[in-house]
């Protein structure tokens, strides 16, 4: 082992130990937890994740969060596609403030919208449905999207275009079979930034919704403050809201190295 | 050179429609409370330009800006070098590469609230590994509820746990996209190992660390769901960050008027950095 690979594997070891604690207080007991400190569990309870496994708050939480993500990675993306190839490819009146005006709506605080957002879509009858979340998403994930898109696709040499249309193939023959599979890689690492960046936000979809698609990490705050100091509860359901994101980090880490090489990054 | 074609308006107009419908009617909807008063049941009177003055001249946003201009300015200073020397020195092949990969991204993916909620249960006194650790082992009075600068330290090792990862995965990705044979041209000029960060692996990274710079301060800056979890903007005032100065003041007071003018002000100063710092940065490519 040479010395420099010292830097990740301490850098891997601090990233661990927050969730190491986590994971450890999800299986102890609330009478452990409060008693004082323990390393490790000492009587092993599975009853916070039974409390999880058997209330429908709890569990549809976790249904909800992941009903809305995938509808917002889907939107999002079948918006982006189209428009990102726009700005890769051709250049139309107001292209640069378009694109430059996308960018600055990643860039409006949340907490600012929070409340003009609840208004709006309580207007258009969508409050608390999870459309409404997955569509105020697209405010900071369409512009992510166009973002990283354009750039993958400004790296596949545009030969590639012009010799499917002089094969006679129309646009969205060409788009489908051809152009959407050649960025495969670049479409699996915006899906899994827009997958991250709308399964961790909180604040917009709280104040969206309110029975029906109450996002899991709302169950959460609730539980915390009603069921008073259930520090074991909390984190088991902390434990459960990871393990989506590290499924899909598992299925895109290929693509994450590959893809990127493949961009204009 | 790109094609000159109007009709390229009709691919971006599902962006186009999607985006304006969240951003404009929301925008619109505050830049209207930010020039009205109001007394409750939804009478409203004109109010001009006076709030935009009371906010600026207010010594309560100073204090909020200027927390939030230090936070911001902390964790770029430390995640950026940071994130680039772990980049650096990650395995380029092998198995190692999906095994660092998947673990430092693990942070990235963990639901806002939940971070807060782990580094609440990870830092408490008695009972949090870290509490324990410093107040125990190793004698330090640690207690985030009392100490500003316990807040202030928890707070910033926080945001360095849960965003480096970001700048590592985008300096990682540029420096996986240069070509072997640069590095084969740097040994034959027995370049060291400076001289190659500097002239091959830095400018490479250019345009990755641009995003990253970017992001991680749009984000930072408009932070507020992990130190509201975490601290609660507290002790006093001492973690009041720009965000969560204006949901006190929007949803705890219900003051809109001048949280509205406050968010428009903070929107623009964002706006303005950004803007900059984008065209400094792509100034050479044009």
């Amino acid at each position: 082992m040479r010395p420099r690979s010292l830097v990740p594997i301490l850098y891997i070891l601090f990233l661990m130990l927050p969730i190491y604690w986590l994971v450890a207080m999800s299986f102890k007991t609330t009478n452990e937890i409060l008693g004082g400190f323990s390393l490790f569990p000492q009587e092993w309870t599975l009853d916070n994740y039974r409390t999880i496994f058997t209330d429908p708050t709890w569990y549809w939480g976790y249904f909800n969060s992941i009903f809305y993500v995938s509808l917002n990675t889907v939107i999002s993306l079948l918006a982006a596609l189209p428009a990102a190839y726009a700005f890769s490819r051709y250049s139309f009146m107001g292209d640069k403030h378009l694109f430059f005006w996308l960018l600055t709506n990643r860039m409006a605080p949340v907490a600012v919208f929070a409340l003009p957002f609840f208004q709006l879509y309580s207007a258009v009858g969508l409050f608390d449905t999870h459309l409404a979340v997955a569509l105020a998403h697209c405010l900071f994930n369409i512009p992510l999207a166009v973002w990283i898109l354009e750039g993958f696709m400004s790296g596949i040499p545009r030969e590639l275009d012009e010799s499917a249309f002089v094969d006679g193939y129309s646009f969205p023959r060409f788009f489908t079979t051809i152009f959407v599979p050649t960025i495969k890689a670049g479409i699996g690492v915006t899906a899994f930034f827009l997958f991250m960046f709308s399964w961790v936000e909180l604040l917009l979809a709280k104040t969206l919704t309110a029975v029906h698609a109450k996002p899991i990490a709302a169950v959460m705050t609730r539980t915390a403050s009603s069921a008073g100091y259930e520090l074991g509860l909390l984190a088991a359901a902390g434990v459960l809201t990871i393990i989506p994101g590290a499924i899909v980090i598992y299925f895109v880490r290929n693509y994450i190295a590959k893809g990127f090489a493949l961009g204009r990054v | 050179m790109k094609t000159q074609n109007q009709r390229a308006w009709f691919f971006v107009l599902p962006v186009l429609i999607l985006v304006a419908f969240n951003a404009l009617v929301p925008l619109m909807t505050v830049v209207n409370y930010s020039v009205q008063e109001t007394f409750g049941d939804n009478l409203f009177f004109w109010h001009g330009l006076g709030w935009f003055e009371d906010v600026l001249r207010s010594e309560r946003f100073h204090a909020a800006l200027g927390r939030q201009i230090l936070f911001t300015a902390t964790i770029l200073i430390i995640e950026v070098p940071l994130g680039v020397a772990i980049a650096l020195t990650m395995p380029r092949k092998g198995f190692w590469v999906p095994v660092c990969l998947v673990l430092m991204s693990l942070p990235l993916l963990i639901p806002w609230n939940v971070v807060g909620a782990m580094w609440n249960i990870f830092t408490l006194p008695d009972i949090g590994l870290l509490g324990y650790f410093l107040n125990t082992v190793l004698g330090i009075d640690y207690n985030m509820t009392q100490s500003p600068v316990a807040a202030w330290v928890t707070v910033i090792v926080m945001d360095v746990w849960h965003w480096t990862s970001l700048v590592v995965l985008l300096a990682y990705a540029g420096l996986i996209s240069i070509p072997e044979a640069y590095y084969q041209a740097a040994k034959i000029d027995a370049a060291s190992n400076w001289a190659i960060f500097r002239y091959i692996q830095l400018p490479k990274m250019k345009r990755v660390l641009t995003i990253a710079i970017l992001l991680r301060f749009m984000d930072s800056f408009n932070i507020y769901t992990e130190p509201f979890v975490l601290t609660g903007g507290g002790p006093g005032n001492s973690t009041t960050f720009l965000s969560i100065d204006l949901v006190k003041v929007a949803l705890g007071q219900f003051d809109l008027g001048p949280a509205a003018a406050m968010s428009l002000i903070y929107f623009a100063f964002t706006l303005l950095v950004s803007w900059l710092f984008y065209t400094i940065m792509t100034k050479d490519e044009q």
